[in-house]
């Protein structure tokens, strides 16, 4: 018998006729599509029963309450809280992602000391004991060598009493050079100095104001705190609420909004004054308010009827003159009318002048300290701390001038200007820095011309990081002592997002540390103890949590037991006694220190010709701009219209692309007199012809490889302008240019 | 040099040199192996045979306990199922050696005693894309335990638990027959069998999300 070509193909066809009738064919198509459905190496949540852990959020301003289901030591998933009176079971994209933060990959495991250069990225495991006494010994000597001072210290927030601690701790050791990452709070808290005279958290009952009018606040996209503001989106649309949303772009805020007011980049304020001019022209305003409990109006009021006329503002702003004149007569109109400031989240102060001007034509209306509108909440000491005594060389390093100029007399009404600390550290005009503290805050990303910033941490000798991350901060320090992360620790929380009455919220552990981090709290009491001698008798307690619960008092056991404290009883103060400057009334002006509210033009970085364009940032819920950066899940939302594979998108009208011969899609680089990057075009046809836009929150250069390498940072392309009267950051843009790639 | 001529006398050669291999025959060898193959080796191929960590004896716990299968299995206050108990549970009768079973001395020696929770393997457990819960089968659709999970209550001893080794989940689930008859729920419970059962019983099809058809019934 032969075997030949003919006998293998019929081996072969009787094999596939054979199979086709057997199992195997069908059920491996079947099994290798459902392993496909269920990748064996995707993380799942361990079975078991579930039970909650109740805590509050940190990673934004905004104070939500948190139910974290668990299943025995595991936290498996974070749910906003229902019943809380902030977000009342809503939770945000970064919130929800939260345990990305927790479990993730870039946390710091236990104390680092850098052995490379700075920044590269070569660490020592240190022992805690080690990584304290290196601190203690270091500004242990600075302090004996009377250049206590010289060592400054950056916080997340300047509430709380972590930040507490460390305050005490810079003026115990005597120096004056706190600073705090800086936001549009930070402005309006001034504005309420200036025109009420007191010392207030601006806050806005936005729930029960019938018509909002926002100059580029991003109401849904970040501004105040986020969740209560989509609650209080969706609540407008049912109570039909009119909703004005003025600016440059065509945001999510501005979509959902029912008119949308493209206005010129940075001219909000002028819109603002031009609507005071039709209030006071037209006598829209409320007689008994600006009769009885405000001074300075009659010449405040000849200066907006000179100045603001409509047609001038319409120069100015780009916005038609009857479309100025109909949105301030609807304001008057409406019985709760509520006028908002501070543009995308709020991050950056802006100017005060503006901040007053907008404040104004809530004055003009009487929308202050009453139902729907705006309310100064007092800053209660809710938390009582005893008194401490400073020696020789604390009292001494405290009267020194402050590196970054708050509270001089330049700037008397800051009381810390973080975008000024970068140039006076490189100055160094009356002494270097030779030390920095930095905690809770990602200044090397998040600072406006981040370059500078880096360079500033460069000249300092000594740089400590008590991020949970290697982050940028972390990644420029010499060392790092790991903080808990929020879901690891305990905190209060005071909650100032515009909130209409005085919340605190509190952190609780809902896990065991996973690493060996310590608490920010306690590392600091530990390092003033170990200091000794007046340092560490201000700091008598044994822990953090000891300490927190002697400064709660009473407040303790709320705080503890339900998690969140609030004033129930708060009333907003009457008219009659709301205000406690030298007249006892609103001030509109104040000539001692020449503040009005007006619109101050901003001289923008760059000149026309080399720079036609302006740019602009936006905000965006699915883009982490603050200390945190985006955790996986959320950086996996962002949409291609925003960050196309790793290149950042640059938003331009269709025309301008058309006569710089930018095609959509097609790569191009953007400078500005900071600082290049490269990006994609993005024609879109929501933003102003010679403007354009890209996201703020990209562009990280460590952390892990979710976050790195992705898109460009704004920060680096923008730099800060400072305000004359405040002192802090005002710019809204940089010029800009855009040529092919 | 070869010519034509040659080559067809080569061929006729090949022809006449003894007896032509019948196409057919390689056909059945193939057809045959094929099926050998396809019936015979690849399920025993396809699922590992898994053998649980303590002989559990189902009987002998009936017998001993009040509520029948509610005593260890049961809903938790907030609607869940406890599905197998954990060490805990267990822990309340076998905190030691009760009885004279080896394999009892072995669970007490190798879990209880370090505290370590078993790792048993659960012949009907879905996959992780499928929502499943117990309360609207057993609470509200009073359905009985032995409906869907047969007689496993009268067992003396632990079946061997089959293991798909491509999809990772057991042989209950996918299917006892290879051609995927099934006669008892227990011996399958596939997407469609979830489904034709829901039918059956009018249950709500739709999502309350979209008002579409029945897949975020399972798929949530």
């Amino acid at each position: 018998m032969k075997i030949d070509r003919r006998s293998f193909l019929a081996l072969t066809i009787g094999g596939a006729a054979g199979t086709a009738l057997t199992p195997l064919p069908w059920k491996l198509t079947d099994d290798s599509s459902i392993w496909s459905q269920n990748w064996p190496w995707t993380p799942v949540p361990a079975k078991g029963e579930n039970s909650y852990a109740y805590t509050s959020c940190t990673l934004c301003p905004g104070g939500c309450g948190l139910m974290v289901r668990m299943v025995g030591d595991r936290a498996v998933k974070i749910e906003g809280l229902e019943g809380h009176p902030i977000n009342d079971g809503g939770i945000c994209i970064l919130g929800l992602s939260g345990l990305q933060l927790l479990y993730g990959a870039t946390r710091v495991k236990t104390p680092l000391k850098r052995i490379g250069k700075r920044g590269e990225g070569r660490w020592e495991k240190i022992s805690w004991d080690e990584a304290l006494a290196n601190v203690t010994a270091k500004l242990g000597q600075l302090r004996d060598a009377n250049q206590s001072h010289t060592v400054a210290c950056i916080l997340g927030s300047k509430h709380g009493t972590t930040s507490t601690l460390f305050k005490r701790f810079m003026t115990a050791y005597g120096s004056p050079n706190v600073m705090t990452t800086p936001s549009v709070q930070d402005t309006l808290e001034m504005t309420l100095q200036v025109m009420h005279g007191v010392e207030a958290e601006a806050g806005f009952d936005i729930e029960n104001s019938d018509y909002i009018l926002s100059f580029g606040s991003g109401l849904i996209e970040g501004w105040g705190s986020p969740v209560r503001m989509f609650r209080a989106n969706s609540a407008w649309r049912e109570n039909g609420v009119k909703v004005v949303q003025v600016e440059p772009r065509l945001s999510s805020t501005a979509a959902k909004s029912d008119q949308w007011i493209p206005i010129n980049p940075g001219t909000e304020a002028a819109l603002a004054m031009g609507i005071a001019h039709i209030l006071i022209k037209e006598s829209l305003f409320d007689n008994d308010f600006i009769e009885n409990h405000t001074e300075g109006f009659a010449g405040w009021k000849k200066m907006v009827l000179d100045e603001y006329t409509p047609e001038k503002v319409a120069a100015i702003t780009g916005v038609g003159k009857t479309a100025i004149v109909r949105v301030a007569r609807e304001f008057a109109g409406a019985d709760k009318p509520l006028a908002l400031c501070g543009r995308g989240c709020g991050d950056t102060p802006g100017s005060l002048a503006e901040a007053m001007a907008v404040h104004t034509v809530n004055a003009l209306v009487g929308s202050i300290n009453r139902e729907g509108g705006v309310i100064a909440v007092p800053m209660t000491a809710y938390a009582a701390w005893p008194d401490m005594t400073m020696d020789s060389m604390a009292q001494s390093g405290m009267v020194k001038s402050r590196v970054d100029g708050a509270g001089s007399d330049k700037f008397p009404l800051a009381a810390s200007l973080l975008n000024r600390f970068a140039g006076g550290v490189i100055a160094a005009d009356a002494y270097p820095v030779n030390a920095l503290l930095i905690s809770g805050a990602n200044p090397v990303y998040a600072t406006p011309d981040a370059q500078a910033f880096k360079k500033a941490v460069e000249k300092i000798p000594f740089v400590v990081s008590f991020s949970s991350y290697m982050d940028e901060t972390s990644m420029n320090a010499d060392l790092i002592l790991p903080n808990h992360v929020y879901l690891e620790r305990l905190e209060d929380v005071p909650v100032t997002a515009g909130l209409q009455k005085p919340m605190v919220g509190m952190v609780q552990p809902v896990v065991y540390p996973l690493h060996d981090t310590r608490h920010a709290g306690d590392v600091v009491i530990e390092l003033a103890r170990s200091m000794g001698g007046s340092v560490g008798d201000a700091f008598p307690w044994d822990n953090y949590e000891a300490c927190l619960e002697a400064v709660l008092g009473e407040k303790w056991d709320a705080l503890s037991e339900e998690g969140l404290w609030q004033d129930e009883n708060f009333q907003p103060a009457e008219w009659g006694e709301a205000f406690e400057t030298a007249s006892g009334k609103f001030e509109f002006m104040n000539s001692a220190m020449g503040l009005m509210p007006s619109y101050v033009p901003l001289s923008l970085e760059g000149n026309a010709s080399t720079f036609p364009l302006l740019l602009i940032p936006f905000d965006s819920m699915r883009l982490a701009s603050r200390f945190i950066s985006d955790p996986p899940f959320v950086i996996k939302a962002v949409e291609d219209t925003v960050l196309k594979g790793k290149e950042m998108c640059v938003e331009i009208n269709p025309a301008t692309a058309k006569s710089l011969g930018l095609a959509n899609g097609k790569s191009a680089v953007l400078s500005t007199p900071k600082g290049g990057a490269r990006v994609k075009i993005y024609h879109y046809d929501g933003i102003m012809p010679g403007v354009v836009a890209v996201p703020r929150g990209l562009g990280h250069t460590a952390d892990d490889k979710y976050m790195a390498g992705k898109g460009a940072n704004f920060n680096a392309l923008i730099g800060p302008v400072e305000d004359r009267a405040s002192g802090l950051d005002t710019a809204w843009g940089i010029r800009a240019k855009l040529a092919k790639a | 040099m070869s010519t034509h001529k040659d080559q067809t006398k080569a061929v006729s050669d090949q022809d006449t040199e003894g007896p032509a291999a019948p196409i057919i025959f390689f056909f059945i060898i193939g057809f045959a192996a094929s099926l050998v193959i396809g019936w015979g080796i690849f399920p025993k191929l396809l699922y590992s045979q898994k053998h649980q960590p303590i002989d559990f004896n189902h009987a002998v716990h009936v017998e001993e306990v009040d509520d029948g299968c509610e005593s260890c299995h049961y809903f938790r206050e907030d609607g869940s199922f406890s599905g197998i108990p954990d060490l805990e549970s267990c822990m309340e009768c076998h905190e030691d050696v009760i009885g004279a079973s080896e394999e009892e001395e072995k669970f007490v020696e190798e879990y209880v005693v370090p505290e370590r929770e078993v790792p048993w393997l659960v012949y009907s457990r879905q996959p992780d894309c499928v929502y499943f819960s117990h309360a609207p089968h057993v609470i509200s659709g009073k359905m009985e335990c032995a409906e869907c999970h047969g007689h496993i209550g009268e067992s003396d001893h632990a079946r061997v638990y089959e293991e798909n080794r491509i999809t990772g989940y057991s042989r209950d689930i996918w299917g006892k027959n290879m051609i995927g008859i099934a006669k008892n729920p227990w011996e399958r419970m596939k997407m469609d069998d979830c489904s034709k059962c829901h039918i059956r019983e009018n249950v709500n099809q739709g999502s309350v999300q979209t008002q579409k058809g029945g897949c975020f019934v399972c798929h949530k």
